[in-house]
């Protein structure tokens, strides 16, 4: 039953772990030694999925529809149900996910676990804000059934938990009305930081999605550009025909290095932002593009190599936001490191009761790097000093390395947090972090 | 529309079909042991799409109880289009090495309930002159191999049970299916390791409903094990009780 499980940075690779399938809401956690850690679609990067030497609880198979109510978005089902089977299902009746990450192949009780966010932080929040109640089975079978009226303490501790509380077996989502699939969308070309933070603040009230990317690989002149989207849900467009779902491609194997390299990121970065001519484009885009441009390519982690990626996400705050980004990417450019796609995007208002909660108010940077040793793992320090200074956190689903002392200086609730842990699970993040 | 009955419906596979025919909009009667599962079960297919679903209980190992299981789903959804024969165990080889009790209550589990719902749905749909009866057996049944040969023998004995069966009900427009999956990664295999020959239960569903579609014969799942057992059967006896297998 110990097989290798990986994350999808692949790194670390971690072999000594069981895996048991759990596909019955109903039945008891299984009757094993170790300690269980509940694990979706594995697509957290890091090691907040993985766990060395105990159990791995896998969800996939536990993905059942339990109740959805067409008239008032209501979705009631088992955590192990995937986002794109939810899209499949919802979108031809009008409705969409109120929160929605990168890729649509995570499970609903990974997107609560992680408390992710979207694009559209700054209006609605994370996942968890539109969570109605879910159930918590504990390893001394009792289940707990909260929210965000109900045992408040427990929905607060799994909200953005990391699967640590218990096994989440099933929730009730807030779906949000869309008219249709198409989203209307508007990119726009900035020059420097300035231009990112004018374009965010400017679009902020009348775009429900807003993100950028960032040439990462540009020195001096041209850091800090980068082409600015913004979006809103299209009203409907009787004319737009729904789009064939074009054949998904594939990275088959993973080759001998990784492709990402200095002199590929150069090229790329300055290609991307030169591809765009006109300071501003609009146009009318299918929702699975426009979310999910990553997910068309099937196991695109593998182009960097056997060694994997570390994927960085960090925040910080809205005080010095400007300038402390401005010393993150002079570093990173400095250090010749970087990243297809950097991304950089202000977060909202709306905090998450999620103790654990990666979003605050700020601006999130995320990026990802070939994992080269040591010497990566030396940037990424660098840069954990520059947002620990300026109060900032980051992202646990993404991290893989942080130290512990970062770790509890970003997340000062983790002791609180930590008398909800169920005293038979654990993660190798969190052994990590905090022993 | 497709009327369809599932027996052993809360198998992966089984599952796995009957979402692909809930998409479609199809009515399904479903029959497992547990009544639970089948209610959650039914709940999921209908937000999925199924037209309607029903459900009732029964032991497949409690023959008498078969004639009055398929009359009530008969009864339910007035004529039937496929009858899809699912259920199923994984005996443990040793265990029937050492136990004669064992191995013959799983030979019948694998092959003499099969057998008897087999019989019973046949007679139904000679009846209405239509319809499919597509069965689950296995590659295992294509040779006895000493790791699960018990398994193979009562596979072999369904395999051969529907080849009658199908040249006998061809005559009257009705289609039987013996469908021979190959390694599939569900929770009755869950204590296997993994590798490259293991196909998602979702595949599986696909090829049963395309094969039903198609009124094929006799369907290897995924298609590659066609030519694995090929090798394997003839592979001549010498050679063949000195291997591992």
């Amino acid at each position: 039953m110990s097989r290798v499980v990986q994350s999808w940075g692949r790194y670390p690779a971690i072999s000594q772990q069981t895996v048991v399938d759990v596909s019955d809401r109903r039945q008891a956690l299984p009757d094993i030694a170790g300690l269980m850690l509940p694990h979706g679609n594995g697509r957290s990067y890091g090691d907040s999925c993985l766990n060395e030497g105990g159990v791995l609880l896998r969800t996939r198979n536990m993905d059942r529809y339990i109740r959805f109510d067409a008239a008032s978005g209501q979705l009631e089902c088992e955590a192990g149900l995937l986002l794109s089977d939810i899209l499949d299902l919802v979108v031809p009746q009008g409705w969409f996910l109120p929160v929605t990450p990168g890729t649509k192949f995570v499970t609903v009780g990974g997107a609560i676990a992680n408390d992710v966010h979207g694009k559209n932080h700054h209006v609605t929040g994370t996942f968890g804000q539109h969570v109605l109640s879910l159930e918590l089975l504990r390893s001394d079978g009792s289940r707990i059934v909260c929210g965000p009226q109900r045992q408040t303490e427990w929905f607060a501790a799994t909200v953005g938990g990391l699967g640590l509380t218990g096994l989440i077996t099933q929730a009730t989502l807030q779906l949000r009305r869309i008219a249709g699939a198409w989203m209307s969308t508007e990119s726009h070309r900035f020059e420097d930081l300035d231009g990112f933070f004018r374009l965010s603040e400017r679009s902020a009230s009348d775009h429900e999605y807003t993100v950028a990317w960032i040439d990462c690989a540009g020195k001096d002149r041209s850091l800090g550009r980068g082409i600015f989207t913004c979006a809103n849900h299209a009203p409907a467009c009787p004319d737009a025909r729904p789009s064939a779902p074009g054949r998904r491609l594939g990275v088959p194997f993973s080759p001998p290095f990784s492709l990402i390299n200095p002199l590929s990121l150069k090229a790329f970065n300055s290609l991307y932002f030169h591809r765009q001519r006109a300071s501003v484009v609009q146009a009318t885009t299918h929702y699975e593009p426009y979310f999910y441009p990553l997910d068309s390519i099937a196991d695109w982690n593998r182009i960097y190599g056997p060694h994997g990626f570390m994927q960085y996400q960090c925040v910080v705050p809205p005080s010095d936001a400007k300038a402390c980004i401005e010393h993150l990417l002079k570093t990173i450019a400095s250090a010749g490191e970087g990243s297809f796609l950097a991304v950089l995007k202000q977060f909202g208002d709306r905090v998450s009761p999620g103790m654990l909660s990666f979003p605050r108010p700020g601006t999130t940077l995320a990026l990802d790097f070939p994992n080269r040793g040591d010497q990566t793992l030396r940037l990424l320090e660098t840069l954990d000093d520059i947002v620990a200074e300026a109060g900032g956190a980051v992202y646990p689903a993404k991290d893989a390395r942080m130290a512990g002392r970062r770790f509890r200086q970003y997340f000062p609730t983790w002791e609180d947090f930590s008398h909800f842990i169920d005293p038979r699970f654990s993660s190798s993040f969190w052994r990590r972090v905090t022993e | 529309m497709h009327r369809v009955i599932i027996i052993g419906a809360t198998s992966a596979i089984a599952e796995a079909t009957a979402r692909r025919y809930a998409a479609r909009g199809a009515r399904l009667y479903l029959i497992a042991r547990r009544a639970q599962r089948l209610e959650d079960l039914a709940q999921d297919l209908k937000i999925r799409g199924a037209a309607d679903v029903a459900f009732g209980t029964l032991d497949v190992n409690h023959h008498a109880a078969h004639v009055d299981a398929f009359a009530k789903a008969w009864s339910w959804l007035e004529k039937v289009d496929v009858v899809l024969i699912a259920h199923g165990t994984l005996p443990d080889q040793s265990e029937c090495e050492r136990s004669a009790d064992h191995a013959v209550s799983e030979f019948n589990t694998n092959g003499t309930a099969t057998i008897s719902l087999m019989t019973i749905a046949a007679t139904e749909l000679e009846a209405q002159r239509h319809g499919v009866l597509a069965v689950i057996s296995s590659v295992a049944g294509d040779r006895g191999r000493q790791s699960n040969y018990l398994y193979g023998a009562a596979k072999a004995a369904v395999s051969t049970f529907a080849s009658g069966m199908r040249q006998r009900l061809a005559k009257v427009g009705v289609t039987v299916i013996t469908i021979k999956p190959g390694f599939v990664d569900t929770p009755m295999t869950q204590h296997f390791q993994k590798g490259a020959l293991w196909a998602k239960p979702d595949a599986i569903a696909r090829g049963i409903v395309r094969a039903v579609d198609r009124r094929r014969s006799v369907i290897y799942l995924p298609w590659f094990w066609s030519i694995i057992m090929l090798i394997i059967r003839h592979i001549p006896e010498p050679i063949f009780k000195r291997i591992k297998l």
